[in-house]
């Protein structure tokens, strides 16, 4: 299976703390790879050197074959990266028909653009009414996203990365705070993800990690401890040890 | 992905484009603008001033109310745009229209030049820079006063008919058309501008600029295109006073301009492109039925005003007029209180 | 040439005296306080007043011109600033806006706008000869020694006292230290009113360097902006290092190259802000 993206000796340090510590990991071409590991292992931080919104100091990261290690942000996200935020990174005030347009026409290239007229772009609204429809959005879309309940506005962070046509997609705990009942649809959405995109999930739900995920890779410390299948990796003693110590301390 | 323009989801699309038409109460403040001149003859050069100052805080709204950057120092703009224009008739040449465009283009100069340095860094330091850049400009043209006129301002211009046929009259005829027609003018190219993507993206940096980071929008660029058409809109406006009253001096690069153009934007409505416009009107007809009152009290109460618009109606006269339309369309339609959201 | 470099260091002291509750304010609460100024401006209208109207002598209208502020600041700090620490940016600056326009106006109206004019007492007029060229200003002196101690003394409190610790625990990180049980709504007021009663004591100390008049919050609105977004926020020694560099400066500028002097600050500013956009010595970006 090619490798779509991947981190070669990725270093970052705060001080004395490293938080990123001699990180290589592979994302393979329509993977379903999730990146487990206790709190403070350096999950996010992975993410955001990962997108640029944080500068490593040393090591490189890969997409799909091209270096990127030193491109910003916006650069990243035309070359088909995008992510979802722990916690949601929404527009309050806007609907979500208008979030997942700003998203589409983004990804068009549009927004440099401030003569033509949005509401006359059918085929930019088209696309962004249909993400919409797909996460079942659809009948909250004039609504200000402020007045969303929580795991709705969680499909609409989704929603937001989706319409950039993402070749990987990184999921930054997309479970995280939503209640019993509005998991369900989530776990259907992100079940219907196009096979083409790679996605690398970070989750605290084993729940949902071990029915979405094909590969883990397990993070502590800053450092990869183990990688494999779901089988391997629930059968490991060191990751068991990981987990359970963790539950100690409540 | 259908390859053609068939809208499968027309309602959405429609709901977009109705939030982005005229309405009729639009429609009816425009034409009472051009009625106006009919209307009242003996107020066409305080409306001008209303049109001036509508203009200058249309383009405040813009980086404001849209963009979300905080000014201290708009005024460096509007002033310097100002004294181009001054400049340029003093020194001969009394074309309007061009001078008017000398002056827009001198202030968006300034505004492209300086927002690198307005962009860097947080809020504070762009409250700093903002105010730093505006009373450094007030300075430089304390100091050449050989070119400004000092605090005297400029005397002796005179401006050619526009156009070569109307020219400026006593009673301020030429200049309410003149300055309703750019307002006018320019009001519908920031309305294109506001519902264009880009428009949506700026919405969206104002919003949360981090999640536009993640969408892959090169914010700066962004917001550096934003920072240059509203200083350009600014020298605009101030290019208009100066050549509606043939006069500029250097209150037009004051602080109290900067702090004029916040109050007469925020008491409006930021960020519904016509609170700047509606709030020029209301501020400049209260200073002028209340011109018998001591500075002080003005400056007092100015102060006051500010503080109740934050705790009290920090939607301007636009968001309470919303507030009583919304709450008009419930007891209409039967229920005690308008639903929220 | 030292001479200058005197003043220029006096001066500094004075402005890191001005600015220092500024700072405190926007590290603490993260509210940048445009008002800051017309705390300063009370202090010397109070100053005024109790020297000319009262002929209460010099060196005792200074705590007054500390008391009157701080509790002023207290009081509006307790009733008003408070609801606006979790307001939007916009909404704390037109507030500010208005404390200063209102106070403006109420100087005005009971001071009138023109300069005040003290006589500082005998004691600290004149200066010292010191070398060919170099004259220690007998009330510079004075000003320098005055907040030279005052630093020194608040640098001990916020390192050395448990009511320190609780302040740069608030600076550093609001939440956390309320979850410890840290009185943060009595840190604020006391935070507060300290920083405005210091800046009232700034505007007593330099009525005659300064120029009180009522214009004065918006005048030196930019030379405050400037010593904070420099100095950062959260220590006594970075506004106190950004002040002296500051004051040296702009008494150099305007000496030395008067057509352009009062320029200098400002380039200081656009100069800082190139190479460093959070300050010279920000312990942390300010938001």
């Amino acid at each position: 299976m090619a490798v779509v993206l991947e981190t070669r000796n990725l270093m970052k340090h705060f001080g004395a703390l490293a938080v990123a510590n001699d990180v290589s990991l592979t994302v393979e071409q329509g993977a379903r790879h999730a990146l487990i590991g206790p709190n403070g292992a350096g999950k996010t931080t992975l993410v955001n050197l990962l997108t640029g919104a944080l500068a490593p100091n040393a090591g490189h990261v890969i997409l799909e074959g091209v270096d990127i290690t030193g491109e910003p942000q916006h650069r990243r996200v035309a070359r088909g990266l995008a992510r979802t935020f722990q916690v949601n990174q929404l527009f309050p005030g806007m609907t979500p028909l208008e979030s997942v347009a700003l998203s589409v026409a983004q990804q068009r290239g549009a927004t440099g653009h401030w003569w033509p007229r949005l509401a006359r772009d059918g085929e930019a609204i088209n696309e962004a009414a249909e993400l919409l429809d797909r996460l079942r959005l659809l009948d909250c879309a004039h609504k200000p996203t402020k007045t969303l309940p929580y795991g709705r506005q969680r499909m609409l962070e989704i929603a937001l990365a989706l319409a950039l046509h993402p070749r990987v997609l990184l999921l930054d705990e997309p479970a995280a705070g939503v209640p019993e009942d509005e998991s369900v649809e989530l776990y259907a959405s992100l079940a219907e993800l196009p096979q083409t995109v790679a996605v690398l999930l970070i989750e605290h739900d084993m729940d949902l990690v071990f029915r979405f995920a094909r590969h883990i890779t397990v993070l502590v410390a800053g450092s990869i401890l183990v990688e494999g299948s779901p089988e391997e990796i629930s059968a490991d003693a060191r990751v068991r040890e990981v987990y359970l110590g963790e539950a100690d301390h409540g | 992905m259908t390859a053609d323009y068939k809208l499968r989801y027309a309602p959405e699309a429609d709901r977009l484009k109705a939030a982005a038409s005229w309405r009729p109460p639009e429609v009816a403040f425009w034409l009472l603008a051009v009625a106006a001149y009919f209307l009242l003859p003996r107020h066409l050069v305080l409306l001008s001033r209303v049109a001036v100052m509508g203009l200058f805080a249309l383009s405040l709204d813009l980086i404001l109310g849209y963009a979300g950057i905080i000014s201290l120092g708009h005024a460096a703009f509007f002033g310097l745009g100002g004294y181009a224009a001054g400049i340029l008739a003093q020194h001969g040449w009394g074309e309007p229209l061009s001078g008017l465009v000398v002056g827009g283009l001198v202030a968006a100069l300034l505004g492209f030049a300086t927002s690198f340095l307005v962009l860097r860094g947080s809020d504070l330091t762009r409250l700093m820079v903002t105010l730093g850049i505006c009373l450094m400009l007030f300075e430089v043209a304390n100091k050449i006063r050989w070119l400004t006129g000092g605090a005297d301002g400029l005397q002796g211009i005179s401006l050619w008919p526009i156009l070569g046929i109307w020219s400026f009259d006593l009673y301020g005829r030429t200049a309410y058309g003149y300055s309703i027609i750019v307002l006018f003018l320019i009001f519908l190219l920031a309305r294109r501008v506001i519902h264009s993507p880009y428009g949506l993206a700026l919405r969206g940096i104002k919003e949360n600029e981090r999640r536009m980071h993640a969408l892959g929008t090169p914010v700066v660029r962004r917001l550096v295109v934003a920072y240059t058409m509203a200083a350009g809109m600014a020298g605009l406006a101030g290019a208009l006073l100066t050549q509606t009253t043939q006069f500029v001096s250097l209150d037009v690069l004051s602080f109290g301009k900067s702090a004029e153009v916040l109050l007469i934007l925020v008491l409006g409505g930021s960020g519904t492109l016509y609170g700047g416009l509606i709030g020029s009107l209301a501020l400049i007809v209260a200073q002028y039925l209340l011109s018998g009152i001591s500075p002080e009290y003005w400056q007092f109460w100015i102060g006051i005003a500010f503080i109740a618009l934050v705790f009290l109606a920090r939607g301007g006269l636009m968001g309470l007029a919303q507030g009583a339309l919304a709450l008009l369309h419930a007891r209409w339609h039967g229920r005690e209180t308008p639903s929220r959201g | 040439m030292l001479t200058v470099l005197f003043d220029g260091i006096a001066s500094g002291a004075l402005l890191f005296l001005l600015a220092l509750g500024l700072s405190i304010t926007l590290g603490i609460m993260n509210f940048v306080n445009l008002a800051h100024g017309a705390f300063a401006m009370s202090g010397g209208y109070v100053a005024v007043v109790l020297l000319n109207r009262w002929g209460v002598p010099f060196l005792y209208c200074l705590p007054v011109a500390f008391v009157v502020p701080a509790l002023a600041g207290v009081v509006l700090e307790r009733t008003l600033y408070v609801r606006l620490y979790n307001a939007n940016p916009l909404d704390q600056v037109l507030f500010t806006i208005g404390i200063v326009f209102a106070s403006m106006a109420t100087a005005s109206y009971f001071m009138g706008s023109q300069h005040q004019i003290i006589q500082v007492p005998p004691f600290l007029h004149g200066q010292f000869h010191v070398l060919a060229g170099f004259d220690i200003g007998i009330y510079r002196l004075f000003l320098l020694g005055l907040c030279g101690l005052i630093a020194l003394f608040l640098h001990l409190v916020l390192m050395r006292t448990r009511f320190g610790s609780q302040l740069r625990a608030a600076v550093d990180n609001g939440r956390i230290a309320r979850g410890l049980g840290i009185n943060v709504n009595r840190l604020f007021a006391i935070t507060f009113g300290m920083g405005s009663g210091l800046a009232g004591l700034g505007g007593a100390l330099g009525i005659e360097i300064l120029n009180l008049d009522p214009v004065f919050p918006v005048k030196f609105l930019v030379y405050f902006l400037i010593v904070v977004a420099v100095g950062g926020t959260g220590t006594v020694s970075g506004p106190l290092a950004a002040a002296l560099i500051l004051g040296i400066f702009d008494v150099a500028g305007k000496y030395y190259i008067s057509q352009i002097g009062a320029f200098i600050i400002y380039a200081v500013m656009i100069v800082v802000l190139i190479w460093r956009p959070q300050g010279l010595f920000g312990r942390r970006a300010v938001h």
